[in-house]
């Protein structure tokens, strides 16, 4: 039987870069094909193609044997290919069923729309897959991990087949993953096929059944779960030898930099998000403060960076009182930031690189004389900067918006950390990066620290937190509920305490271990 | 052993230098051309049209056009015609007729009269001093875009900067002009700068969008102007006039009448230049324009976006007051009501079609103030009504706010900018 999807020789280049060079690709039916690459490899690009968002500049689609032209979405939509955006297409002020019904609406008499017969629609849709998403919820009133199953329930709704997933698990906790994973076995189970784009070694592991590896445009590989190894997948897509584990020496805690007393902070919506949380942070260690986004980490580094107004307690830094301090006072406190949403707080996308990594450092010498800046000096220090921290950009004067996420972040990083620091705040250092990217900020997270600097590194991804912590705090509904050693903190109880379960029961459970179950795929 | 580590030391210094030298490498610039292609696409797509309302607003010749089948070169030589007469009307009103420049030349070259040489240079002369508030105008907006903010209250600003100039203008006795001219011209500038801080004030406390505190306060401008020629500052006699400035707060004028070219057109141009050096090549421009590209990351950074917003709009005011300041001190020598004809608000679309740039600001200025000037000559000559340099204006912002438009029409596959200038953003942000 031919298979359901197959790509063949698709090319496509944009100014400057082969975006795709003579990809092939196969899907059989209810299978799921893992898509996996680095930020950049051609990914996106390639499900664009087949989502008739751009046209190939070579090659051909076949569907279920037979060549397809898709020119637009909607040709795609009658070929029954679905596609769930990294970034939701919602509107927040309607409800799910308005959602699912938009550019499909089904009418009564031609004239009204015919909300009920939708909402039984996706009730019945929700409820085959297990998604349990409810119709007359508003979006806006939504976790994040149910918007996204009201995008497969979109998707579902237009009667589609082949399901294109890009980066589903990248604004994800956890939790939402696995129960993303079953619900993508479930559509497997009743014949759906399963486009599964990502970056993230694990996931490929546990839920694919074949990997097509892509790397700078070019399919350069494809392989199983069962025959290859993390090791080998991250060689295939970085096309080199890459440390998985992050090496370090043992911490030498130093005196204490960070000093947070009872400290509480409301969210912008008014209510209390950190709710009296107390820790230090040493020179030379990594304090790692884990949880599930949305338990008030946010609002902590806010506060500690000046960015939001504490209502009580204190904060310290090198024994200096800063709990109302400016965020440029608390900068010149040799405190480095990388903020968790990079494009929004951390970069000027329109700005060229050299500015960027010169955000915070523009007033000083000597970036400037007076009131004039010094671009030599600025120029200079950017190209030594991008040098050094390997930040890849054809040149220095151009907008950072052209950079990939990974070579944006290092942006970041490079102007961070090439300032006198003594305290590190690093919310989500890695979040959406690649691998490659990934190991590099890894290391030079630990380096500072090594150099004698303090570091606070908030994080969901658990791996990034038991990798580079040397002390752990879980955050739970805006408290420390739990500050461990590292070598203390093993992924199960790590996992409890971030789900709620009080530290004595942890211990309870721990003494019955069949109680815990290890889930690898995390 | 010691030679191969040496050798590899040199190549890496090598190879870091080259990486160096390649970062720092200027790529070959996109010329003046490429970045003015767009803005003149725009203007001449803006004219062409204009020529067909010029053409459908003409009785006569859409008469012509009921015989279109029968005699279809009668109404296309009509058609022709009319937007010849009109165009040329309209060079001839705002750069000058060539006929009339070598007529002058003859006379003066034969009797040494230069009157007819002067009403010769009179129309150029007349789209200079039309174009000047145009820049200051211009420019206010323009930085107010930088900081991402829309100063709609330019023309209230004028007023403002009139008042002040025309109050020190004649109410100050016995200054040299080189203390009263820069006194009069700078209390303008600053009383604008303070009527706008106002709205700056209210938006960086309170959050109150600026586009609704600039309008008001137009209105507020608009009738405090009223009322203070009605009475306090009103000269003896019926009309709501000023009373004439001192000789010693003129801007200078270089040629006799009727020729009314000043040094105003100079200062604007010095002005321009230090908007330029202030916002591309000093930490304060530094910061104005990061607050208007992306506040979050600004306020990250260190930088105070509340104080921004309130410089910014102050230095816009300045600038609009400027405008009035110019008016009054170059042009007018004295302040009637309603004395400037809406340059606030053309300069909206001015600073757009100049896309916020300085150097970009002067050139539309330049050409609308040829526009305007030259308008008033195509309504007595060809009889066609002002106002089309006004849909011709309206044409040139559609094309400059939707750039696709003209890419499209002239099928050109410019490279999308990025991150487009953020113009204003939503309500109480």
């Amino acid at each position: 039987m031919a298979p359901v999807l197959e790509l063949r020789g698709i090319t496509k280049a944009f100014p400057g870069v082969l975006a795709n060079d003579h990809i092939d690709l196969t899907l059989e039916e209810g299978e799921i094909l893992a898509l996996l690459g680095e930020n950049g490899a051609g990914k996106t690009t390639l499900m664009n193609i087949l989502y008739g968002l751009y046209q190939p500049d070579a090659g051909e689609i076949f569907v279920r044997g037979k060549k397809a032209e898709i020119h637009q979405p909607n040709d795609a939509i009658r070929l029954g290919i679905g596609m769930v955006h990294q970034h939701f297409m919602l509107v927040p002020v309607f409800t799910v069923t308005e959602n699912v019904m938009l550019g499909v609406e089904s009418m009564r008499y031609g004239l009204f729309l015919d909300r009920r017969r939708a909402a039984a629609k996706v009730r019945e849709i929700s409820d085959q897959y297990k998604l349990e998403v409810n119709p007359d919820d508003y979006i806006k009133d939504l976790p994040v991990g149910v918007q996204q199953r009201v995008e497969i329930i979109k998707v579902l709704y237009r009667k589609a087949d082949i399901l294109i997933l890009d980066e589903p698990t990248a604004v994800l906790t956890p939790q939402e993953v696995e129960e993303l994973f079953k619900i993508i076995r479930s559509l497997k189970a009743q014949g759906k096929s399963i486009i599964f784009i990502t970056h993230k070694l694990k996931e490929v592991m546990a839920i694919a059944d074949r990997i097509t590896v892509l790397r700078q445009g070019r399919a350069v590989g494809t392989t199983t779960p069962a025959e290859a190894t993390m090791e080998r997948l991250a060689q295939m897509m970085v096309g080199r030898e890459v440390e998985l584990v992050v090496k370090k020496k043992e911490a030498k805690p130093g005196d204490v930099v960070l000093d947070v007393e009872n400290l509480h902070v409301l969210d912008h919506r008014g209510n209390p998000a950190v709710r009296g949380v107390t820790f230090t942070v040493r020179a030379g260690e990594v304090l790692g403060v884990a949880g599930v986004q949305g338990n008030g980490q946010t609002e902590l580094v806010r506060a500690l960076t000046g960015l939001l107004r504490p209502e009580t307690g204190h904060i310290r830094i090198n024994g200096q009182d800063v709990t109302h301090a400016s965020p440029r006072e608390i900068l010149e406190q040799g405190v480095a930031h990388v903020p968790e949403d990079r494009q929004k707080d951390g970069l000027i996308l329109k700005y060229p690189v050299h500015d960027n990594l010169v955000l915070n450092t523009y007033y000083l010498p000597p970036f400037a004389k007076g009131l004039n800046l010094q671009f030599r000096e600025i120029y200079n220090a950017a190209a030594e900067r991008a040098y050094q921290f390997d930040i890849r950009t054809p040149n220095i004067y151009v907008p950072v918006a052209t950079l990939s996420g990974g070579n944006q972040q290092k942006t970041i990083v490079a102007r961070e950390f090439s300032r006198p620091i003594r305290l590190l705040i690093a919310s989500q250092p890695t979040r959406g990066l690649d691998v490659g990217s990934i190991e590099y900020i890894h290391q030079r997270i630990v380096q500072k620290r090594d150099e004698g600097c303090a570091v606070l590194l908030v994080s969901p991804e658990l791996d990034e937190i038991l990798a580079l912590s040397d002390r752990i705090a879980v955050m739970y509904r805006g408290q420390f509920v739990a500050i461990l050693p590292a070598a203390e903190a093993t992924r199960q109880r790590l996992g409890l305490l971030m789900a709620g379960v009080s530290a004595a029961e942890v211990a309870a459970a721990e003494a019955a271990p069949a109680a815990v179950e290890e889930n690898p795929a995390l | 052993m010691s030679e191969q580590k040496e050798r590899a030391v040199q190549n890496d210094q090598d190879s870091r230098a080259q990486a160096l030298a390649r970062l720092l490498l200027r790529p070959a610039r996109g010329s003046v051309w490429q970045a003015i292609l767009l803005p003149v696409l725009a203007v001449f797509t803006a004219l062409i049209i204009g020529a067909l309302v010029i053409v459908f607003t003409d009785l006569q010749v859409l008469n012509l056009y009921k015989d279109f089948f029968s005699a279809p070169g009668k109404a296309l030589a009509a058609s022709w015609k009319a937007i010849a007469s009109a165009y040329s009307a309209l060079f001839k009103g705002s750069l000058g007729n060539p006929a009339e420049f070598a007529n002058a030349f003859n006379v003066l070259r034969e009797t040494g009269d230069t009157a007819p040489l002067r009403q010769a240079f009179w129309p150029i002369s007349e789209s200079l001093v039309t174009s000047v508030p145009y820049m200051f105008a211009g420019l206010a907006v323009a930085l107010g875009f930088q900081c991402g903010l829309f100063n709609i209250g330019a023309e209230g600003q004028i007023f403002i900067g009139a008042l002040a100039s025309v109050y020190v203008g004649y109410s100050v006795k016995g200054l040299p002009q080189y203390i009263h001219l820069p006194l009069a011209f700078l209390a303008g500038a600053a009383a604008a700068g303070l009527w706008a801080a106002v709205a700056g004030v209210l938006k960086a406390k309170t959050g109150a969008h600026e586009v609704i505190n600039t309008i008001m306060m137009n209105y507020i401008a608009f009738l405090l102007s009223d009322w203070l020629l009605n009475g306090p500052m009103k000269r003896p006699g019926w009309a709501p006039i000023s009373p004439a400035i001192q000789d010693s707060a003129w801007l200078p004028k270089f040629f006799p009448d009727p020729l009314r070219f000043h040094a105003g057109f100079f200062v604007a141009l010095g002005i321009a230049a230090v908007v330029y050096w202030l916002l591309f090549k000093t930490t304060i421009g530094f910061e104005i324009r990061s607050v208007g590209a992306n506040p979050d990351a600004a306020r990250y950074a260190g930088v105070s976006v509340t104080r921004n917003f309130i410089l910014a709009m102050s230095l816009s005011g300045a600038l609009a007051g400027m405008a009035g300041a110019n008016e009054v001190l170059g042009v007018n020598h004295q302040l009637a009501s309603a004395f400037s004809s809406g340059y606030g608000f053309d300069s909206i679309a001015l600073a757009l079609l100049g896309k916020s740039h300085p150097a970009g600001v002067v050139l539309a200025a330049l050409l609308f103030g040829t526009l305007r000037s030259g308008a008033t000559r195509m309504q007595s000559l060809a009889g066609v009504p002002v106002d089309i340099i006004s849909i011709l204006q309206a044409l040139v912002i559609i094309f400059i706010a939707a750039p696709a438009i003209i890419r499209w029409l002239y099928r050109l596959r410019l490279e999308r900018e990025v991150g487009e200038t953020v113009f204003t953003r939503g309500w109480g942000q």
